[in-house]
């Protein structure tokens, strides 16, 4: 059967790559006595993919991944079993079954929206305008390794928000698709911010319907 | 000192900048992190080495289990950072910290290091200051954490006496507690008295550890059965140089100190640490036997280990099963200095191969003896053929191998080794020593012979396709062996074998051939064979700027040579000298329990080429017996492969050598 599972990666977590966190749930699967799928062949790989790989470093409140079992098992088993197996900044927060023919996760993430926190004081209203400035902009060149691209169609949506505790953050949500995905600090650089003076945690992942 | 949030905000804008920043977070499965507040004593124990390297050390694992089981006692772990971490660290006022809390050092009450190999040196040198406490032991005061050490460096305590402030010698599950219980009983004390204004308000009363008075404490520590302070004791050397004495300053601390074992192995660990980024060994280690009948007499470990005890088979089956269980880890270890001569081998690997059937398992065997035997456990084993056959032949002519007490016949080599190729394996790695006493060229050009030997019979019959990797480090005299005297081969003459076995070996496109640096062999002899005068060179090279000794990449050279000038100290004298046999070793006030005048009939024994058998044939008298003979009274029967001991003696350290003459000497 295969299984989608929606976690929370958060604290020390953050610091696992994207790699490491195949390997971490895999090892995750051994323990809780999931009945894990393996590849054929000679080098055997566990049936485990993830949407979208979480730039090192981000916090999460809801990444996806489909793992496939040998065995059918019901969701509230899978949950129940990883509960205790899981380092501690992962929580599971979904378990639902996915149709077996479904196409692969990866290639159906559409967008995601992050929030970033601001560690240093800032204007706000000064940020607002540049906000306002960068959405009306018809493109924004930038270059990244090498190559150059349009950071503009790739930014959806952007927000200043204040959060419950008076302090200014920014909401976006960009694109995430196959070649063409935004990425956070493209768009802090774009406003002067540095990004060792934000956390940022993605809080959604957007998929085709 | 900084609190552990202000740590990991700092760390936070840091992090992104270091490789592998998931070594400096903590937050792995069945790590255990305590409330600070309600620990009595907070132990940080420390790995000094990269993260990817220590985090899977069983003897840490052992001390972590061994203090977080206590109610009133928390463990902690913390690891050297890696160089690009290190200087972002120091540039931002970060100073080392706990993976656990994210509490300075500092703020423990005891910092235990680990030292099984003497490149961790400056390593530990670099921790201390990196956490903000003074180097060197005299300098600390009351708000400094006690630093201890242990691990089999420790047999040889004199090159780090002046950074230390207690050594733990010997095996460490019981004595840890003994400390513990020490400190707990000192600074309970330290509580009711009165403490000086000025003192405490040195302290930040939250964060550091309560004051206590230090040196009562170190001699409280000093009385505890295999604790050394190195402060309660003097050397004097003769004209020459050498050695006179080390002896007891105060009249409370022992002439000799003895290494704790224990009678029996306790419950193997089995929620060992997963780390939530790639690391060197993903794997559960059981620990299968402690010690080793063997009696090479190269090998520290085979000497300072002793007695061989073992675990039974249903312990270990069941600790492996509970701790693969625990961690998901795709690698099992079953661990010893010797697999073979495990008594249960074959019940064993039947046993492990039936419960972990079908489970995806890599199992280890390693340390397997050169027969054909070794080749059926791997086979029931089911290991993917891939992974290659390792054996230590060690020395590659028969005269050597007897020189060294590790006899096997050149034919039994070859029919084991053609044996493997045939039965499927195509890769077979060989591991050898150049350096050993007495060795001339032909020596190690017997190398070159037994290995071409090798492959030519591997090739008649399993093909063209097979390979051989040649693994040849150089001898290092290590003390309390029967080597102990000889001296350590020239950077001239091991450059010299070393080309010979290039020139020669390296022909051949299906062997691979990998030694060791002369460079990595003359300073581990320099540190082991130390003496107290070594740690001003070690802090001289330190300053220098040597740390990760164990490294390729560490530019070691310069740092140490110029740090043995500054001093007036002759490498040479440390490691090219043969020792006389009357002359006193820095290390001869710590002993593993194996008497001097047993190592050196066994060193004479070697020089006429005699073997001598596995020990849990005949028994050599090699001293644990008396020593411990009331923990071996007490624990009869098969766990121990010693004899066992009936008459009711009452042993004292004036009758050691009366009552060892008693016991069966085969041999001598």
């Amino acid at each position: 059967m295969r299984a989608r599972i929606t976690f929370t990666k958060q604290g020390a977590l953050r610091y696992t790559g994207h790699l490491d966190l195949h390997r971490l749930w895999e090892r995750a699967m051994r323990r809780a006595d999931l009945p894990l799928s393996y590849s054929q062949g000679f080098h055997p790989q566990p049936k485990i993919s993830i949407a979208a790989a979480l730039p090192l470093g981000f916090s999460s409140r809801a990444e996806v991944v489909d793992v496939r079992f040998n065995e059918e098992i019901s969701t509230e088993e899978i949950a129940s079993r990883l509960k205790d197996n899981l380092p501690v900044n992962i929580k599971v927060t979904k378990v639902e079954g996915v149709d077996e023919r479904a196409p692969a996760l990866q290639t159906q993430v559409l967008s995601a929206t992050y929030d970033v926190h601001l560690t240093e004081p800032v204007d706000k209203s000064d940020l607002t305008r540049k906000v306002g400035e960068l959405m009306m902009s018809e493109s924004l060149p930038r270059e990244r390794r090498g190559k150059s691209y349009d950071l503009r169609p790739l930014i959806e949506t952007l927000n200043v928000v204040t959060e419950a505790n008076g302090k200014v953050s920014l909401r976006m949500t960009l694109s995430a698709r196959d070649g063409a995905t935004g990425r956070p600090e493209e768009v802090l650089n774009m406003l002067d911010i540095e990004p060792e003076y934000t956390s940022v945690e993605r809080t959604r992942l957007i998929f085709q319907a | 000192m900084l609190t552990p949030e202000q740590i990991e905000t700092k760390l936070d804008h840091i992090l992104l900048q270091v490789q592998k920043p998931g070594r400096y977070v903590g937050g792995e499965l069945n790590s255990i992190t305590k409330d600070w507040n309600k620990a009595h004593t907070r132990v940080a124990l420390v790995f000094p080495d990269v993260y990817d390297i220590g985090v899977s050390n069983v003897g840490l694992k052992i001390l972590y289990d061994q203090i977080n089981q206590r109610d009133d006692a928390l463990a902690e772990r913390a690891y050297a950072p890696w160089v690009d971490m290190e200087a972002l660290m120091r540039e931002h006022g970060i100073p080392l910290y706990a993976l656990e809390s994210k509490q300075p050092l500092a703020c423990f009450d005891l910092i235990g290091f680990t030292l099984p190999y003497e490149t961790l040196y400056t390593n530990t040198l670099n921790i201390l200051d990196l956490a903000g406490i003074p180097v060197r032991s005299a300098d600390r005061d009351e708000t400094h954490p006690i630093i201890i050490a242990g691990g089999h460096s420790a047999t040889n305590p004199e090159p780090m006496h002046a950074f230390i402030d207690a050594f733990a010698i010997g095996e460490g599950e019981e004595i840890i507690h003994d400390i513990i219980n020490t400190i707990q009983k000192v600074k309970g004390l330290a509580l009711t008295r009165s403490v000086s204004k000025s003192q405490r308000s040195k302290v930040n009363k939250d964060l550091r550890p309560s004051t206590f008075d230090r040196e009562a404490l170190l001699r409280e520590l000093a009385q505890i059965p295999g604790v050394y302070v190195p402060k309660f004791y003097e050397t004097t050397y003769l004209e020459d140089g050498t050695v006179a004495h080390t002896q007891p300053i105060i009249p409370e601390v022992p002439k000799l100190v003895n290494k704790r074992i224990v009678a029996k192995l306790p419950p193997p660990p089995v929620k060992f640490i997963v780390p939530n980024i790639e690391v060197v060994h993903n794997r559960v280690s059981v620990e299968i036997m402690r010690g080793c009948t063997r009696g090479c007499r190269f090998c520290q470990a085979g000497m300072i280990t002793r007695p061989v005890r073992e675990r039974s088979v249903q312990e270990v089956v069941d600790a492996a099963d509970a701790a693969v269980r625990s961690t998901g880890f795709e690698e099992l270890a079953l661990m010893s200095l010797s697999s073979s001569d495990y008594t249960y081998v074959n019940e064993l690997v039947d046993a492990i191969s039936k419960r972990f059937e079908g489970r995806k398992l890599t199992v280890s065997l390693p340390s397997l003896r050169i027969e054909s035997v070794s080749i059926d456990l791997m086979d029931k084993l089911k290991q993917h053929r891939s992974g290659g056959f390792t054996l230590a032949p060690e020395a590659a002519s028969e005269r050597m191998r007897r020189i060294i007490n590790k006899f096997i016949p050149d034919e039994d080599i070859i029919n084991t080794t053609r044996d493997i190729y045939t039965r499927g394996w195509k890769t077979i790695k060989l591991y050898f020593m150049i350096g050993h006493p007495s060795e001339t060229i032909e020596d190690v050009q017997a190398i070159v012979y037994l290995c071409k030997r090798i492959i030519d019979e591997g090739r008649k019959a399993a093909g063209w396709k097979i390979k051989l990797n040649v693994g040849v480090s150089t001898f290092v005299p290590k003390p309390q062996t029967p080597f102990q005297w000889v001296a350590c081969d020239t950077r001239e003459n091991i450059l010299e074998k070393q080309t010979l076995l290039k020139r020669q070996l390296l022909k051949d496109k299906n062997i691979k051939l990998s030694w060791t640096k002369p460079e990595d062999t003359l300073l581990e002899a320099w540190l082991t064979r130390g003496d107290r005068r070594m740690a001003e060179v070690i802090y001289s090279a330190w300053k220098n700027g040597a740390k990760f000794d164990a490294w390729d990449e560490a530019k070691k050279q310069e740092a140490w040579l110029s740090a043995f000038e500054e001093h007036g100290l002759d490498p040479a004298f440390y490691t090219h000298r043969q020792r006389r046999t009357d002359e006193v070793f820095p290390w001869e006030h710590i002993t593993a329990a194996v008497r001097k005048n047993f190592l050196f009939q066994d060193f004479r024994q070697s020089l006429e080429g005699q073997i001598r058998v596995d020990c849990r044939l005949n028994c050599f008298a090699c001293g644990i017996l008396p020593t411990f003979a009331n923990l071996r009274r007490e624990n009869p029967g098969e766990g121990w492969k010693c004899p066992d001991v009936k008459s009711p003696a009452t042993v004292t350290s004036n009758q050691v050598s009366v009552l060892s003459d008693q016991l069966p000497v085969v041999g001598d």
